[in-house]
């Protein structure tokens, strides 16, 4: 048998990373431990001691209790959430995309017009719009919907922006050769250019999809009740009406933290680059 | 019909979609936000018509001893939760680009936190800080002795660093990537260079790697301290700006005035006040930065 042998100069690092990755472990351990404890008052009397950390019972009561609840329907409230990240998702990447495509190759004159008004909008901040379109989606009668919680995201000024880049990349001679063989400009821009972009599409989905799944402001005004709730809302909601239930809500929470981290488990090399991506050229 | 023309009409089907979204969602309640700021707009309609009122929604703003307190706890928040993220970022990022053995599951473990929701970070939290017996107290118990605890969320003089701990462990990770990206474009040749010249570690940190991080640390300052003034989702669930308002950051005000208060006027005042802000620090950090490295 190898021993394992770590370089001299990484007892050190190796140190500092254990503490890191005990500091971002323990409260995820402690989440897990007291979801599987069916115990409230147990939960109670040990939260704080090692018990809280390491799990003595395995029980999925509070999963099924979480699953079940008639006021709170968790399947639902996920049903909602992937509705509408999806959602949003396809069209934001179709809009965002074949307009990226015109400003980057096309020959529309207003281009330069639009390309302005896309960097300005890109200065505002979300938060501060928050009043004057919930105004408007009660004018439009859209208050308590899907559509009032897909539309907001569906023109993203960011991921214009991050495909105009790729697209004004792209090779002169390519575009110019699928021109030369009959390809309209749509065709050009379906059959060229969308096919070489996988990688800009995984990473301005990537960052969305954690925009939205994480949006809370906007969904908290525009929904009523459980029907059209995101999962964020609901556990907020959760969290404030089960105060005592800990069990419960830590269940809750790792109901809703499971989904995220599977995407992320699919997608871990392309959200590494994305996020990293995102800054270098800024 | 010619093919110009109709290649052109293709563009402008392609570009409008995106154009008009924009236009409704952005431009339009831009524009009704500054309009709005002026009346005594409502959120639900009444019988008395909306009037135009002039500076008033604004002289009112300035005159809330409670908006002085918005604006100072954002600004206290973004003053201690930036140089604190930053540091971890960075510290994180220097311990993982290491060659230290399972470097990447260390990595894929530190991301964790930028995956979980705010508000199941926000309930877990929640836990940490309780009180008389949550593992915080618990840790406080061991140095100050059995009996006493400090609550943390819930005593003005705790909330907002507790708020500080908890934005800093939800988001560090997002830093902590750029940083990453950022030592890797340092070319390995410098650190070579630098080590033939005799330097130690800590120098070759602050010759070779802090230069090298420069344009990294300008957007990180400017993208987290944008971040930090729009505080908002956890504070609005663990405090609701409480206690006694020390934790009322700008975005839950201009929440508890527009929406539960239904001012919509006033709160569009705030939000311009907000939007006016938020520009004039990005530019005065993109600024000052530049000039410096001009120099």
């Amino acid at each position: 048998m190898t021993t394992l042998r770590i370089p001299r100069g990484a007892v050190l690092p190796l140190l500092f990373a254990g503490i890191l990755a005990l500091g971002v472990l323990l409260p995820l351990l402690m989440m897990v431990t007291i979801s599987l404890n069916p115990n409230e008052q147990d939960i109670m009397v040990s939260m704080g001691s090692i018990r809280s950390f390491i799990p003595q019972v395995f029980s999925l009561e509070n999963y099924v209790q979480v699953w079940t609840d008639p006021v709170h329907p968790f399947p639902r409230y996920l049903w909602n959430t992937l509705l509408i990240t999806g959602s949003t998702l396809l069209l934001s990447i179709l809009f965002n995309s074949m307009a990226a495509f015109v400003l980057a190759q096309g020959t529309l004159k207003v281009r330069k017009l639009v390309m302005i008004l896309i960097l300005a909008t890109l200065a505002v901040p979300g938060e501060s719009l928050v009043l004057p379109q919930l105004m408007l989606a009660s004018w439009a009668g859209l208050i308590d919907s899907y559509q009032v919680q897909i539309i907001p995201g569906v023109a993203n000024a960011m991921s214009i922006f991050l495909f105009y880049q790729f697209f004004s990349r792209l090779p002169k001679e390519l575009i110019e050769a699928a021109r030369i063989d009959g390809f309209s400009f749509f065709q050009i821009y379906r059959y060229v250019a969308m096919p070489l972009s996988k990688p800009v599409i995984s990473a301005i989905a990537v960052l969305q999809f954690l925009e939205i799944w994480n949006a809370y402001l906007w969904p908290v005004m525009v929904t009523r009740g459980p029907e059209y709730r995101p999962l964020s809302v609901a556990m907020s909601a959760y969290f404030g009406t089960n105060q005592a239930a800990w069990g419960n809500i830590m269940a809750f929470a790792v109901s809703m933290a499971i989904p995220v981290i599977l995407f992320f488990l699919i997608m871990q090399r392309q959200f590494i680059a994305s996020v990293m991506s995102s800054g270098v050229k800024g | 019909m010619s093919i110009k023309s109709r290649s052109q009409r293709q563009e402008l089907a392609m570009l409008l979609p995106a154009v008009i979204f924009l236009i409704a969602l952005i431009v339009v309640p831009f524009a009704l936000s500054i309009w709005f700021s002026f009346t005594d707009q409502r959120l639900v309609p009444r019988p008395i018509p909306t009037k135009v009122i002039g500076f008033t929604n604004y002289l009112r703003m300035f005159d809330d001893p409670l908006f002085w307190q918005a604006i100072w706890n954002t600004v206290l928040f973004a003053l201690l939760v930036v140089p604190f993220q930053l540091a971890i970022s960075l510290g994180a990022a220097l311990i993982l680009n290491a060659a230290i053995p399972f470097r990447s599951v260390f990595r894929a473990i530190a991301i964790l936190p930028l995956l979980l929701p705010m508000t199941v970070i926000v309930a877990i939290w929640a836990v940490l800080f309780r009180i008389p017996n949550g593992p915080l107290n618990a840790a406080y118990q061991w140095f100050a002795g059995s009996g006493n605890y400090v609550d943390w969320i819930g005593n003005p003089s705790t909330a907002m660093v507790s708020i500080v701990v908890l934005s800093a462990w939800a988001t560090f990770p997002y830093q902590m990537l750029i940083y990453l990206a950022g030592l890797q474009d340092i070319p390995q040749d410098l650190y070579e260079a630098a080590k033939l010249d005799g330097a130690k570690s800590w120098q070759r940190f602050r010759y070779v790697t802090w230069p090298g991080l420069r344009n990294v640390n300008i957007f990180l300052l400017i993208i987290t301290t944008i971040g930090a003034l729009k505080l908002f989702t956890q504070v609005n669930i663990l405090t609701k700006g409480g206690p006694n308002g020390a934790t009322t950051t700008i975005i839950q005000y201009l929440f508890q005035q527009g929406y539960a208060t239904q001012k919509v006027g006033y709160a569009s005042a705030v939000a311009v006040f907000f939007f006016l802000a938020v520009t004039a620090i990005a530019l005065l950090q993109r600024r000052f930065l530049k000039n410096e490295g001009e120099a």
